[in-house]
């Protein structure tokens, strides 16, 4: 127990009138990653579980890990294959250590993963260190704890943004995330936006030449292509497939952005989200059903001019963003709808949109960003209306 | 002197008609994409709250109070159309890029709510210095929103490249949220928060606030 004895013989100067106690976040941050908090609850308790906030919020992270390792090793195999077939090579300080400890054989695991670490880490330390610093900041101006939470929006924003993104760019995004998407409502619990994807939204309108999913996503300078879904939109389903199979695409050999390639990773870790109850099931079923239900309606409808509308939902299901949002990004358990009715409206209406902006928006290729957050404003109605609902469900029984 | 001293600087800061009483926010998210237009506009929003307050607290004895409201509308249009017609004559350029939100001055908040609230109750002078005194306020607003939004939208100031943009060689890469509408609300709130951070005493009250958890021994 010698670390705990090191962070107890420091806490006095943290707690109140200590010579930093202004920094008592910074320190009880420190301890809670360590340890679980020594505070209980002390008033009346109405449910009592094993898992708390902490737990919820590291199990998310966790699921994240099979979609990130995968997004890893696919962003370094479509870069490889890329140089393989067009030549070129990585400058500066990626191309040395890539000389160093790796190569550009596509057909290697190594050399694949390798290459994808050197793309994904520094997105996702630029992410944790830039938005740590805020929550931070936050917590000691407000009083109030860092929270858990910020594991689960920095990975989900890492794993959102394209491979060659400017660092740059991920501090600005992740910045606008946490001030303006979580930290000016009042923090964790208090945001009625996802903050990763707010984060992602005002990347997305800012920079649209490297976020909008237009060109592909490959971390090769001067390579561009067409991502699946720009594919779609413009060439129709033959054209997709000829580039790729669904079993492609279901297994992430695809280029895209980090976390969303491989849906069979995703079905992983967002299975265990389903199976702790982490993740609402119905809001998963919502989402799924919605999208199910309103491409089927574009398939029979038909379309002459938009060969987008003839995209089966198994085909939506697999390419860009659909899968990682629907088990991660939907299912936040802030800014998703609270009621058991409410979660259904809310999952079928981002199943909806997300379909209606992939296949009638000609600007947007990808359309599940924009609906998540479209569902994320509609949560509180939706629920205001279920629990109206009820109540005089309720009233007519006393009547 | 100095109650006409703190008519005219009060909006600016201390009870800014868009930063506390959220007025006029229309035209501040429409115009503000390059300083210049936005120049123009803060210039025509202040003769038209300072004339019109002017001339509504001269007739203000005379108005019937079923119909004021029409009469100040009168008197707003007509002002709105001679600034309108002003600045088709001598700067056309301007004009045509602010294109509608000249004639929907007429509509802004701003310079009704001065002349319903101020000139009906006060003298001529006091009226004309509480319009200038507004549009100043609005043009403080207006003008901190504008300057980020081209700076940041465009990499300009008043139409002069100040940060070298990237598709021109240099190292800027601008942002296109900046130029979206949307852009100016973000600037705006920050600049309340900026504003009610140096003046706490703006701060609203919260609607509500989180009940204490009620201890085990209360609640038996």
């Amino acid at each position: 127990m010698g670390l705990r004895k090191i962070l107890d013989n420091m806490e006095h100067h943290f707690q109140d009138g200590g010579r930093y106690q202004n920094w008592y976040a910074l320190y009880e941050a420190v301890d809670t990653i360590f340890y679980s908090p020594g505070s209980v609850t002390k008033s009346n308790a109405h449910v009592r579980d094993g898992v708390d906030l902490k737990r919820i919020m590291i199990t998310v992270w966790f699921c994240a890990f099979p979609a990130m390792f995968y997004g890893m090793y696919n962003l370094g195999f479509q870069a490889n294959d890329v140089i393989a077939a067009h030549g070129g090579a990585v400058d500066g300080w990626r191309g040395a250590l890539i000389g160093l400890f790796g190569g550009y054989d596509a057909g290697s695991l190594w050399d694949c993963f390798f290459f994808g670490a050197l793309y994904f880490l520094p997105i996702y330390l630029v992410t944790f260190a830039v938005g740590g610093f805020w929550e931070v900041l936050f917590a000691m101006k407000r009083g109030h704890e860092v929270n858990e939470g910020f594991f689960v929006t920095s990975i989900l924003f890492a794993l959102t943004c394209p491979p060659d993104i400017p660092l740059w760019q991920v501090a600005l995004g992740i910045s606008f995330g946490v001030v303006i998407g979580k930290e000016v409502f009042g923090g964790t619990g208090k945001n009625f936006l996802n903050p990763a994807l707010t984060g992602r939204a005002f990347l997305y309108f800012a920079y649209p030449a490297s976020m909008s999913g237009d060109a592909v996503w490959t971390a090769v300078d001067g390579y561009t292509g067409a991502t699946p879904l720009s594919v779609v939109a413009s060439g129709g389903m033959p054209a997709l497939q000829e580039q790729w199979t669904w079993m492609d695409a279901f297994l992430g050999n695809l280029p895209g952005s980090i976390g969303e390639t491989s849906t069979l990773a995703i079905l992983i870790g967002g299975a265990v989200l389903l199976m702790m109850r982490i993740a609402a099931w119905r809001i998963v079923a919502g989402v799924f059903l919605g999208m199910v239900a309103l491409s089927t309606l574009f398939n029979l409808v038909g379309s002459d001019t938009n060969p987008a509308f003839a995209m089966p939902w198994y085909w939506h299901l697999v390419t860009g963003g659909f899968a990682f949002g629907m088990m991660f990004m939907a299912t936040d358990p802030v800014s998703a709808a609270m009621t058991n009715g409410g979660k259904w409206a809310y999952g079928i209406l981002i199943g909806l949109m997300a379909v209606l902006i992939r296949v009638m928006n000609p600007a947007f290729p990808e359309g599940i960003m924009l609906a998540i957050l479209f569902g994320n404003i509609f949560a509180p109605l939706t629920d205001h209306f279920v629990i109206q609902a009820n109540i005089k469900r309720r009233l007519a029984r006393v009547q | 002197m100095s109650e006409m001293k703190e008519t005219l600087t009060q909006p600016i800061l201390r009870n800014n008609p868009i930063a506390l009483q959220i007025l006029g926010i229309c035209s501040a998210l429409a115009v503000t994409t390059s300083l210049q237009v936005t120049v123009v506009m803060c210039i025509a929003l202040t003769s038209v709250t300072a004339f019109s307050n002017l001339f509504v607290s001269c007739i203000r004895k005379h108005i019937p109070g079923s119909i004021r409201i029409i009469v100040q509308m009168i008197i707003i249009a007509s002002l709105v159309i001679v600034v309108d017609q002003v600045l088709k004559a001598y700067a056309f350029e301007i004009s045509k890029q602010l294109s509608v939100f000249v004639g929907l001055i007429i509509t802004n908040c701003i310079v009704m709510g001065r002349a319903e609230a101020f000139a009906m109750k006060n003298p001529p002078l006091p009226s004309f210095v509480d319009g200038i005194g507004n549009g100043l306020g609005y043009s403080v607003v207006l003008l901190v929103v504008a300057f980020f939004r081209e700076l940041f939208g465009a990499g300009k100031l008043f139409g002069y490249q100040v940060l070298p943009v990237v598709t021109e060689g240099g190292w800027y890469n601008p942002n296109g949220l900046m130029l979206l509408a949307p852009s100016a609300f973000f600037l705006i709130g920050l600049f309340i928060w900026a504003l009610r951070s140096w003046d706490k005493s703006q701060v609203e009250a919260p609607d509500y606030k989180m009940a204490k958890h009620t201890a085990v021994e209360e609640a038996a």
